[in-house]
């Protein structure tokens, strides 16, 4: 085809934001770094880097809820007691990200500036699968660096405001996508969350209920999971939890989660049961 | 083979600036006003989707007359530009003035090297903390770059138009003072005293968007309806 101005401006007109630095400011993407080769005899020993754990979401009558722990593990050792894992990507949908915490944070912030800047040159929102699907794009440019060890696994949550329902994606390294029902988890106490909200979750629950069952799954990850931290009385540090329903994500203020936490807490210690 | 005659760079300058010149002359125009609750971008626009206002960043709009095809490519270039260095700095480091010199040096560049220089004027406005923190920026097609106080006009009948605001102009205006006023300004030159809700073009920049909604981008752009709340409401 003729390389005619009108061809240049078509194939450089983009609105995506990752595509912009792919062609301008490679440098500046989380991935895309060659990784020196491992040292011989590494292969046993991977890289020590802080990584962050369990994030688990469920539906509920008025949308979709996402909650993740707060602690960042580095092999044995805690890394981070504050670590915040779940975020708002725009103003109806949330991830959450489990995996290499320095480069799942520097995915986060790419994910929401790549729908950010969607919504400004386009003047309207991405569609929830159109979201969906530049996440998935983005942990597959990951891929060269999950192979090295440095995986990032995200949760993505949001409100599908057509269809008027709250929906959920988990992914795997390579990017598949794959839309889930009801709840999910992921990190390395989502077993544990799993079977908590295979129990405690039912169809209709409140935006309440469905704070509950986020934080006693989290309770239970915990629990069984020394690489995820539980509710924290002593220094008041409790889950991170984001709601998404038709008016936008909303963060579950502090002092609601110092309350469930507590109720929780209250009613396995008067219980005294192993759990 | 045709002659190339000499033509003096005043000349050519000259000829560059008054084609320019003329091109916005056609336009209609666009007020930026700076006012107790933010700032108000109003143009005079019948399209709903063809937009002459503009985000750029949290708390930065663009507005422009002209060429749409001109003007909607700077538009795209600053939230670009605006995008990649919040991405590599922080959000906090992107700024009006910034993004004003890079438009001032493209658009003498291409003022100077292109076969044609751009038929556009801008406006980047920056809400700050309180209205003597706003900063306004206008930017003409020569790449001229002038740092505004209170108010910008722009377009076909700028100086009438500036003339109305500038009578009208208070510290204390709301935003619906604001936009009638623009409202005032944009109608001097028609026999019609008063322009349809939908035949304008209203955006704002919230000074405090945190508090009242959560948001960190103050921009909003208003519908309709909005707008023909705005205008009917009594002083």
């Amino acid at each position: 085809m003729q390389d005619t101005t009108a061809n240049q401006v078509a194939a450089n007109a983009t609105s995506s934001f990752t595509e912009h630095l792919q062609r301008n400011r490679p440098g500046l993407l989380p991935f895309n770094q060659a990784l020196p080769a491992a040292p011989a005899g590494a292969g046993s020993q991977p890289l020590q880097v802080p990584h962050a754990t369990t994030i688990v979401s469920l539906t509920y009558g008025g949308g979709v809820l996402m909650a993740g722990d707060r602690r960042a593990t580095m092999g044995n050792v805690i890394a981070s007691r504050h670590i915040e894992k779940v975020f708002p990507a725009d103003r109806y949908s949330v991830l959450g990200i489990a995996g290499t915490a320095g480069i799942a944070i520097d995915l986060t912030r790419l994910f929401q500036v790549e729908l950010e800047h969607y919504e400004k040159i386009e003047g309207t929102l991405l569609s929830l699968e159109g979201k969906a699907n530049r996440l998935g794009a983005m942990i597959r440019g990951n891929l060269p660096m999950a192979m090295q060890g440095l995986a990032v696994v995200p949760l993505f949550a949001g409100f599908d405001l057509p269809v008027g329902v709250g929906r959920l994606f988990s992914y795997d390294v390579t990017g598949g996508r794959y839309e889930e029902q009801e709840h999910h988890a992921v990190g390395s106490g989502s077993m544990f969350a799993r079977g908590a909200l295979k129990k405690l979750w039912r169809p209709g629950l409140t935006e309440d209920e469905a704070v509950a069952v986020a934080v006693e799954a989290l309770y239970d990850a915990a629990d069984d999971d020394s690489a995820t931290g539980g509710p924290d009385p002593v220094r008041q540090l409790w889950p991170v939890v984001y709601t998404v329903g038709r008016t936008g994500a909303r963060r579950i203020p502090e002092h609601d989660l110092a309350a469930v936490a507590g109720t929780i807490i209250e009613a396995r210690t008067a219980a005294r049961r192993e759990a | 083979m045709t002659q190339q005659f000499y033509v003096s760079p005043e000349q050519l300058m000259k000829d560059r600036a008054d084609f320019a010149r003329k091109g916005i002359a056609r336009g209609r125009s666009v007020v930026v006003i700076s006012c107790e609750e933010g700032l108000a971008l109003v143009a005079e626009n019948p399209s709903p989707s063809l937009h002459k206002i503009g985000e750029i960043y949290d708390k930065i709009a663009f507005a422009a007359v002209g060429k749409y095809n001109e003007f909607e490519s700077l538009r795209q270039a600053g939230v670009r530009y605006a995008d990649v260095r919040g991405y590599s700095y922080d959000r906090e480091d992107v700024t009006a003035r910034g993004l004003a010199s890079v438009y001032a040096q493209s658009l003498g560049a291409v003022f100077t090297a292109e076969q044609k220089p751009f038929e556009v004027e801008l406006a980047v406005a920056e809400v700050g903390e309180s209205p003597s923190d706003d900063h306004l920026y206008r930017l003409t097609f020569d790449g001229s770059i002038a740092d505004e106080k209170r108010f910008i006009v722009m377009g076909g009948q700028a100086d009438k138009v500036a003339e109305t605001v500038e009578r009208g102009w208070q510290r204390e205006l709301n935003f619906a003072g604001a936009i009638r006023l623009a409202m005032k300004g944009l109608v001097t030159d028609k026999e019609a005293g008063e322009l349809p809700a939908s035949a304008l073009e209203v955006a704002v920049l919230d000074r405090n968007s945190e508090s009242a909604r959560g948001s960190r981008r103050a921009f909003r752009r208003l519908g309709d309806d909005e707008i023909a709340a705005l205008l009917s409401e009594e002083n």
